[in-house]
């Protein structure tokens, strides 16, 4: 589904987000990145939507081999994918049911069609009431929902949730964790990025650790190691 | 559909660069609408003074009908004349108490007999004027000639310098216009950035996110355009019966409605090209 051949990633400063990053991740499995803030976990999602090309290396997302992918493409491809970003982005003078919309509406789906899954995945997701609220008016956890909403609404293939958990409370983030352990269950592809051990230790599923850009650690039923 | 509601969401957020952009385009087109019913007008005024006799010779009252046959013939003889009629003083008390119809106090004063009798002469071509002006000045039976050549050549300079006048303001204002209105659509894109990303993030294609702006050129023309059409077409309405009798005689007010409509096609024509060039200027500038 995946797959990361010799993946690095510098920055125009000189600085190096990611260095020889070699990886495969399957379809349907649920995988834990975890490193410290700059380990390069959001440069990895970034590269997998392909916000920008890889200094070296290949990488492939499902039928698409980003490194020869044409700019009309990338639209197609950022459907496949859903992102859950880590500042949500999602936007404040829209109300939530005209966020979770959005990528239908950008995709060319018919109003109707548009509005009948925007309201099935709101129900799913406990949002049915917030529908005509505007982002400033719901809560951190409530928020982290929308935006998960939004990600899914397009049914992708691939989840990629960066610190999804990183501002809520404890039971909050627990809530959310099972909602994407949910939606693996379902044959989504989930990969998220988080610094949180105690979510990460509660479920024994594989864990990559990055340090500096480098993979430290590939388990397949991991602990969160980092130092 | 939705690229026009995204448009309008714009337009109602920033209302006063809106109103800016559509003030722009509504001077710009009033100047093309009252400069294009000037040119139209005066160049009917042209073909008019054409149209009539360019020469015309007034006889005395002691030339006699053998005398006046006489430099008939001689005219048509130099073969330079295309056409000639031959107005008797009845005749030319008719035309008088057609045109005066309405002010009863000029007919009274006036009969046959201090009218004169005249010839009215076209040539073939317009430098021939000047050859069969002085064949008639030579008859002694004539007592004045009206030559048209200076009315239709003075016009013609006029109109001509009024179409440069005209075409160089309208130039300088669709310029200024289109200026504008890439500055406006820039200022849009630069405050809808953050929301032009995440649209892009969400997997939508370049022409999804451009076509609201290119919409906004063309919404900004075609309601400047409009604005601009009702505004001359009211001063030209308005105007009408004033210009009718300054324009005593020369067939071309009141305009039809048909031509009016016919403006307003062609000026939302070059609206739509206007808003298309400036907004599509502004979205290969602002959002590459």
């Amino acid at each position: 589904m995946i797959k990361l051949d010799k993946v690095s990633k510098k920055f125009g400063n000189g600085g190096i987000a990611l260095s020889e990053v070699t990886l495969s991740i399957d379809r349907g499995e649920f995988v834990f990145f975890v490193g410290r803030t700059g380990s390069g976990k959001t440069t990895l999602f970034r590269l997998l939507i392909r916000e920008f090309f890889p200094s070296e290396g290949s990488i492939i997302v499902g039928d698409f081999d980003l490194g020869n992918l044409p700019n009309y493409k990338i639209p197609h491809l950022r459907r496949k994918v859903g992102v859950v970003f880590q500042n949500l982005k999602l936007l404040s003078d829209r109300t939530i049911f005209e966020n979770i919309v959005l990528p239908l509406e950008v995709s060319g789906f018919k109003d109707r069609d548009a509005h009948k899954r925007t309201e099935e995945i709101m129900q799913e997701l406990g949002l049915s009431e917030h529908r005509d609220k505007f982002p400033i008016q719901l809560s951190g956890g409530e928020l982290q929902r929308a935006a998960i909403a939004r990600a899914l609404v397009l049914s992708p293939e691939i989840l990629l949730a960066d610190e999804p958990t990183g501002n809520l409370d404890p039971k909050t983030g627990e809530e959310i964790l099972d909602l994407l352990m949910d939606i693996n269950k379902k044959g989504t592809t989930v990969i998220m990025a988080t610094h949180n051990d105690v979510m990460v230790n509660k479920f024994a599923k594989r864990v990559i650790s990055l340090e500096k850009g480098k993979i430290i650690k590939d388990q397949k039923k991991g602990k969160y190691e980092i130092s | 559909m939705r690229f026009l509601n995204t448009t309008l969401r714009h337009i109602r957020r920033s209302p006063y660069q809106a109103f800016a952009a559509i003030l722009i385009m509504t001077v710009t087109f009033v100047a093309i609408s009252l400069f294009t019913f000037l040119i139209l007008g005066s160049s009917r005024v042209i073909s008019y003074f054409e149209s009539k006799p360019q020469v015309t010779a007034f006889f005395k009252d002691t030339a006699k009908q053998e005398n006046i046959r006489a430099l008939e013939d001689q005219l048509r003889a130099s073969g330079k004349v295309s056409k000639m009629h031959f107005v008797s003083k009845n005749e030319a008390l008719k035309i008088y108490r057609q045109q005066n119809k309405n002010d009863p106090l000029l007919l009274d004063l006036v009969t046959a007999d201090i009218l004169p009798a005249s010839l009215e002469i076209s040539t073939y071509k317009i430098e021939d004027l000047a050859s069969v002006y002085s064949m008639i000045k030579q008859s002694s039976f004539v007592q004045e000639v009206i030559f048209q050549k200076d009315v239709v050549s003075s016009l013609t300079s006029w109109t001509n310098s009024l179409r440069k006048i005209g075409i160089a303001l309208v130039v300088v204002l669709s310029i200024v216009s289109v200026f504008i209105m890439i500055t406006i659509i820039g200022i849009r894109i630069s405050q809808k950035k953050d929301e032009i990303e995440i649209v892009r993030l969400l997997g939508a294609s370049g022409w999804y996110i451009r076509w609201p702006f290119i919409f906004e050129g063309i919404l900004y023309g075609v309601i400047g355009a409009f604005f601009a059409w009702i505004i001359s077409s009211a001063i030209l309405l308005y105007e009408t019966p004033f210009l009718e009798s300054f324009l005593k005689g020369i067939p071309i007010l009141p305009v039809s409605y048909i031509f009016l409509l016919e403006v307003l096609g062609a000026e939302l024509v070059l609206a739509i090209l206007l808003g298309v060039f400036a907004s599509f200027i502004a979205v290969l500038r602002y959002l590459k």
